[in-house]
């Protein structure tokens, strides 16, 4: 511990110590805002990073809903933006399962792993464990940097004339790995690979300078147990993702090599458009395997970091301490070692042996114990609170009912008896957008709301974020809730026009309903960035250090850290960091030593 | 032009809200902050507790306008389904309770406890008599909803009955073909370099395979025996399918490379479904479940599921394929000219042409 301070102070002597009115040292306008290795200003590169892309990813989703809700019917707008991909104005098969895949890609990487955990770690590790950047600095700038060359590989698929990837977010060969099968599986399906395969690069190098300096540089006091949740579920998120992503990594290269040079890991037997392929004894279940032995951590990577931030933002916002700070922390333990041990249960049906498949049931259904706990804890610490809806706030319960819906429908998927009637049905679709899309997205923006003071020095329009709130809470419900009755009625997943089909026509008016409402809730999403930039610049200017009334350390820096966060030395910790309404106290921070006749708890 | 103006609205809209709030802003500064702050607080708490009351309204509204519409729940046509619609009647009335218990307290206690000047937060970190019982109601719970589901699920994927009926299902670009194994209830052997639609061999079957000689192909719409237990054989010819029976509740993927099995009893003929449902156009459908390309959407099947006698009358109009691909071994060629006309060979049409044979012989 000591050994870790001594070495920050020597590598902070050159800017953070001599400190004047001016702040730090100089830096041009490159080494500050482009290439640069403060790690907050890296979190605002993968936060802005991340919302151009939910722009991006969320337009898609609204371009697909149109066709889902109106088959058949010509927007000639459609055409006029994206020509022959909408020919006539309606959106072409192909254009359709490029936007989904992309959809899915978009969000579940770009947007809920890079801009969510990208941003909140890099920005609140520092902060929250008292060091005066990351182990690595210029670590965590390459990371930005192969994020950002990953993005460069995707936008730039988009606009190839075959057009990007198309065979689902989870590209299962043989489809994405032969360019006869699909338009997308031509040089779209090799770009999505790289572009992959940079991504997990960047994540990997996050993720060790995560790990290091969560185990290392922690501030004088600050013991593992004393840690913000925040820092214990971004933590888990940094091991789930350095363990896992490696594996998918070995899944694209193969891939890349069916595709490229004539290997056979995934093909086998396969006659395509009347051509009779060479390969034979490869398995294209083994790429499931991999694929999902990343897949299902990569649920928890987007989860974790999301009820982290949530525990926190509860807990100061109901002038309460988190119930049960050790369940916390054993269930996120559970959670992120789970996440291992039950990838196979997105493969009831594919044919895998029976006795393995109950082995995953077992599995997969343990896991809503941990999740069940973390549930009543955070009710427990509404109770007999005294809350604030800050808009963070709402964010929060908004987050923690939608975890319980999306949950709870976890456990009929689980479980593979009912899997097998609903498995890759739009029930499925309904599930993940709740409780791993929605609720994520709710965490995300929490910490947004609750972290934006400290990020610029400003507030976001408070007005603005409770419309922001209630429109995407009623929003989320109507879209996903009547979906999982198309599921049940065995609607396949990807069906972008059901009316040839006797069994799943009966539900046109509900899709039109939910495009509608998806298109109302992306604009409010278009308002909320609009409030995001406007406010870095015009927002309301934060008055006090502590706007919140806050325990962590990131309270304790000035309104507008400069690189090195702490102007004089870095606090020591004395407590853990939520004590809230102690003995008749508002609000203790972490920094304050304990008194001598203090209740103990 | 009616795009230009939705735009405009949009965009006014936009600007509308905005500067509300801005101005909501300025006034809450005027006001005193922090009376403005409390006010909203208010607001907020009243409307979560709103949200939940027209929420679980909502959620009785949803199940009345939309639980007649998925398929005939709890009562499916299939041995298998019945287990299935069981299994998901436990799951849901456990999740259900679960649900508005912690839905309610999650409302009702920001409700309740929004923040006042008299009250005081109670300091409450830990109590492990509640973490107990949390954790282990949940685990007794979920061990027994897994004790339910496993028994169930050997029970459907265990080994078919001795004497299933046999039929392999392929699926390919956007279309399923079936076969039957003839008499001798053996499928023929096959290897997919044999495939070959111009030689009317669309399955690769081996001709050499004696038991490959009786073996009837078919596309499109597959013929299966009311009561009588059906074993799929499953396969894939270029990317990976899925058989999804939604009315049976039965679902495998066609893994290509990796033949797959599934087995079932199907308990309702389509006239019995038909008078059910009062629907004369009702038919069992099968469909892609797994994304397979452009057409997934539209990658459809029927099954008829009919009476063993039906069943028998219909398989015996049926000439094996071994015949359509070697029209010289087949004995009634001389009679049938159809059949020996060679433009007709094509996977597609070659079924055309056994229809027209089988309407022949009549």
């Amino acid at each position: 511990m000591s050994e870790a301070i001594q070495l920050h102070s020597e590598t902070v002597v050159g800017h953070g110590f001599h400190h004047d009115d001016h702040g730090h040292h100089h830096q041009s306008f490159v080494s500050k805002y482009i290439f640069s290795m403060d790690h907050k200003m890296i979190a605002k590169q993968f936060l802005i990073t991340g919302i151009i892309w939910a722009i991006i990813g969320g337009l898609f989703s609204v371009l697909f809903r149109l066709q889902l809700g109106f088959p058949g019917q010509s927007f000639p707008i459609l055409e006029t933006f994206f020509g022959n991909w909408a020919k006539g104005g309606t959106i072409q098969p192909e254009f359709y399962y490029a936007l989904v895949t992309m959809h899915g890609t978009v969000l579940v990487f770009f947007v809920l792993t890079a801009g969510l955990s990208g941003t909140f770690s890099n920005f609140l590790i520092p902060l929250q464990v008292g060091a005066r950047d990351m182990a690595s600095p210029f670590m965590n700038m390459l990371s930005y940097w192969f994020f950002f060359m990953a993005s460069i590989v995707m936008i730039a698929s988009l606009f190839i004339q075959t057009g990007p990837a198309s065979g689902g977010w989870t590209m299962y060969p043989p489809l994405s790995a032969l360019g006869q099968a699909s338009q997308g599986s031509k040089a779209g399906a090799d770009m999505w690979l790289i572009s992959m395969a940079l991504f997990i690069v960047s994540q990997l190098m996050a993720g060790l300078n995560y790990i290091s300096t969560i185990l290392n540089m922690r501030t004088k006091g600050m013991s593992m147990t004393r840690l913000p949740l925040t820092i214990w579920a971004l933590f888990f998120t940094a091991v789930l993702g350095v363990l896992s992503f490696p594996v998918l990594l070995s899944g694209a290269i193969l891939l890349l090599f069916d595709r490229n040079i004539g290997t056979s890991f995934f093909l086998s037997d396969i006659v395509v458009n009347g051509e009779v392929l060479p390969n034979e004894g490869g398995s294209a279940i083994l790429f499931q395997h991999l694929f999902w032995f990343l897949g299902h951590p990569e649920v928890y990577i987007i989860l974790l970091p999301a009820m982290g931030m949530v525990s926190e933002v509860l807990s100061v916002n109901s002038r309460k301490p988190i119930f049960g700070y050790m369940a916390m922390l054993g269930s996120l333990f559970a959670i992120a070692i789970l996440a291992f041990l039950v990838w196979a249960h997105h493969m009831f049906v594919t044919g895998l042996n029976p006795f393995l498949g109950s082995v995953f049931v077992l599995l997969t259904l343990l896991i809503a114990v941990p999740s069940a706990i973390k549930v009543f804890n955070w009710l427990t610490t509404l109770w007999r609170g005294n809350i604030r809806f800050t808009p963070a706030m709402l964010f929060g319960i908004g987050f923690v009912s939608l975890f319980i819906s999306g949950g709870l429908t976890g456990i009929w998927l689980g479980n593979s008896t009912i899997d097998i009637h609903l498995h890759d049905t739009m029930f499925v679709v309904a599930h993940f957008h709740i409780v791993m899309g929605v609720a994520s997205m709710f965490g995300m923006f929490a910490g947004i709301y609750h972290w934006f003071p400290k990020m610029f020095g400003r507030f976001l329009n408070n007005t603005l974020g409770y419309l922001h709130f209630w429109v995407t809470m009623i929003g989320a419900y109507l879209i996903f809730w009547p979906m999982h009755y198309q599921g049940l009625a065995g609607i396949p997943r990807r069906y972008l026009d059901k009316s040839n089909w006797h069994s799943f026509n009966q539900f046109g008016d509900l899709d039109k309903m939910i495009t509608v409402v998806s298109i109302v809730v992306f604009a409010v999403q278009l308002m909320f960035v609009f409030n995001f930039f406007y406010s870095i610049f015009k927002g309301r200017k934060v008055t006090t250090t502590n706007p919140w009334g806050a325990n962590t350390l990131e309270w304790t820096t000035p309104i507008n850290p400069g690189h090195g966060n702490w102007s004089g030395e870095i606090p020591e910790v004395h407590r853990w960091p939520y004590d809230y309404g102690k003995d008749g106290r508002e609000f203790i921070p972490q920094t304050e030593p304990v008194g001598s006749n203090e209740s103990k708890h | 032009m009616q795009t230009f103006f939705i735009i405009a609205i949009l965009a006014l809209g936009f600007l509308v809200t905005f500067q509300i709030a801005k101005a909501s802003e300025y006034v809450s500064v005027i006001r005193g902050e922090e009376q403005s702050r409390r006010q909203s607080n208010k607001i907020n708490a009243f409307l979560l507790l709103m949200f939940l009351i027209v929420g679980l309204i909502g959620v009785y509204y949803c199940n009345e306008k939309l639980a007649g519409k998925i398929l005939h729940y709890g009562n499916p046509s299939s041995d298998h389904g019945v287990l299935v619609d069981r299994m998901l009647i436990i799951t849901l009335w456990v999740t259900f309770i679960v649900f508005v218990l912690t839905q309610a307290c999650l409302f009702w206690f920001s409700f309740k406890y929004q923040e006042s000047e008299n009250r005081k937060p109670y300091y409450f970190p830990h109590d492990n008599k509640l973490e107990l019982l949390w954790t282990t109601v949940p685990a007794v719970v979920l061990t027994v909803m897994v004790g339910f589901g496993i028994f169930y699920w050997f029970k459907i994927t265990g080994d078919a009955p001795k004497d299933a009926m046999v039929v392999e299902v392929t699926g390919s670009q956007f279309k399923w073909e079936f076969r039957y194994p003839g008499k001798d209830g053996i499928l023929g052997k096959k290897y997919y370099k044999e495939i070959n639609d111009a030689k009317s061999n669309p399955l690769g079957q081996l001709w050499d395979d004696p038991a490959n000689q009786d073996d009837v192909y078919g596309t499109t719409e597959l013929h299966l025996v009311v009561n009588r237990p059906v074993k799929m054989v499953i396969g894939a010819k270029d990317v990976i399918h899925d058989v999804g029976l939604a009315h049976f509740r039965m679902k495998m993927d066609a893994v290509p490379g990796t033949p797959t099995t599934m087995w079932f009893t199907p308990t309702k003929t389509t006239k019995q479904m038909r008078d059910e449902l009062q629907d004369p156009e009702f038919v069992y459908e099968i469909s892609c479940d797994q994304m397979c390309g452009k057409g997934h959407y539209s990658m459809r099947g029927t099954i008829v599921v009919e009476t063993q006698e039906e069943y028998d009358t219909w398989l015996i109009t049926q000439k094996p394929q071994y015949l359509t691909a070697n029209p010289s071994k087949d004995p009634n060629a001389v009679k049938a000219p159809a059949a020996g006309a060679p433009a007709d060979s094509t996977g597609k049409t070659g079924t055309d042409t056994v229809k027209a044979v089988a309407s022949a012989m009549h």
